[in-house]
């Protein structure tokens, strides 16, 4: 459903502004979304300032920063810190990217920082993805065979091992469905271009032999169709991937296959 | 343990607008404003087919300025879904998803939308209508 407003519980207040770091010159101030489930109150936005000087380049190491000098409080996700594990995704500066490939300097002004948009808060960046990887689950995500398996591995062409190309990189990190207005009003229902993308992935596959029920599970006016290529997935997507295309391609399927 | 509500991340408050989804929005909205224009169409037509006093009042609204100006909204709704499809119609066909491709059809859907209905009323107001 459209709501185009954020419910009574999640309008976002002011917070607290930390005090800047003596001595330091070269200043980035960092608005970060924060709430916490102990505390029964309203999210809101806290003010930090970091010391250029004395950090690395990345937003990522900005925010590791706050929580080891200044908030040890401040909660995200964050693992490899070189855009390959996606735990580190988040609103930044208005779009949906890494905290690790974005570099402090792409933004202009303040850095301002959300969790994923239109998903319930865990806490702080921390947004719970539980139906995100439901839905991943729900378009059987590995390979499917009937013919039995042959004594070494299921060979492909070059060309068909060309077509996984743009799909395989995908590391789910789901920026690209939290950037994605249809994915925020249908979420119950429409699968998202991350989950999308991943269906294609396994279509596609030359070797996957249940192509025919995983287009029969996709032909709903819901779980794909309210795709309306808007196309914010490809705009956000950090690893440069086309969740739109991806899903444009599902479509022609669809229709070719009548 | 009491449940937890948790709170929902804010999304359109904060999520910067950019040509993808403003374009999108605005061929939403055009659509609808199709939808409605079309009733004043009708309206037009069931005055031609009252008679002359009918004809002469809707007459008075379409060139009074407000209706000039509900007239150039419609012109501009009508030329703003119909590039704006073009794009669609491709994308259809799975072409022009490339990220440069994309935003230049965006812009070349607004700006052609614009000149067109200004040339539209240009020529309407050079031929008199």
């Amino acid at each position: 459903m459209v709501e185009l407003t954020l419910p009574k519980n999640s309008k976002v207040g002011t917070g607290k502004t930390h005090p800047k770091p003596e001595g330091a010159t070269n200043l980035k101030t960092f608005n970060v979304y924060r709430w916490s489930p102990d505390d029964n109150q309203n999210p809101t936005i806290d003010t930090y300032y970091v010391d250029l000087d004395t950090c690395g380049p990345m937003i990522l190491d900005g925010l590791i920063k706050i929580k080891n000098e200044i908030d040890p409080t401040l909660t995200f996700r964050r693992s490899c810190r070189e855009g390959i594990c996606g735990s580190c995704a988040m609103n930044i500066g208005g779009t949906n990217t890494l905290a690790c490939t974005t570099g402090m300097d792409e933004i202009d002004g303040d850095i301002n920082i959300y969790p994923l948009p239109h998903q319930p808060v865990v806490k702080d960046l921390v947004p719970d993805l539980t139906n995100f990887y439901a839905q991943y689950a729900s378009i059987k995500p590995w390979l499917q065979a009937e013919t039995p398996s042959p004594s070494k591995e299921r060979l492909q062409s070059k060309e068909d091992r060309e077509k996984l190309d743009g799909l395989y990189e995908c590391i789910l990190c789901a920026c690209c469905s939290t950037s994605c207005p249809s994915y925020w009003w249908n979420s119950d229902r429409f699968l998202g271009p991350a989950i999308l993308l991943q269906a294609y992935r396994w279509i596609i596959d030359s070797r996957d032999e249940h192509t025919g029920e995983r287009l029969d599970n996709l032909e709903d006016p819901f779980r794909l169709y309210r795709c309306h290529t808007i196309m914010n997935c490809t705009n956000t997507c950090p690893k440069g991937l086309n969740p739109a295309k991806a899903i444009a391609e599902i479509k022609k399927m669809m229709v070719e296959r009548r | 343990m009491a449940k937890i509500e948790r709170p929902l991340s804010p999304h359109l408050q904060i999520y910067k607008p950019q040509i993808t989804m403003v374009t999108s929005i605005t061929h939403r909205a055009t659509g609808i404003a199709l939808g409605v224009g079309t009733l004043l169409l009708a309206w037009w037509l069931i005055a031609v087919a009252s008679g002359p006093e009918a004809y002469a009042t809707v007459s008075a609204f379409m060139s009074s300025w407000f209706g000039q100006l509900v007239l150039f909204g419609f012109t501009w709704s009508l030329f703003y879904h119909l590039c704006n499809g073009i794009r669609h119609l491709f994308w259809d066909m799975g072409k022009g998803f490339e990220l440069p491709t994309m935003r230049k059809s965006g812009m070349a859907a607004i700006i052609a939308s614009v000149v067109l209905t200004l040339l539209t009323w240009i020529i309407a107001y050079a031929i008199g209508a």
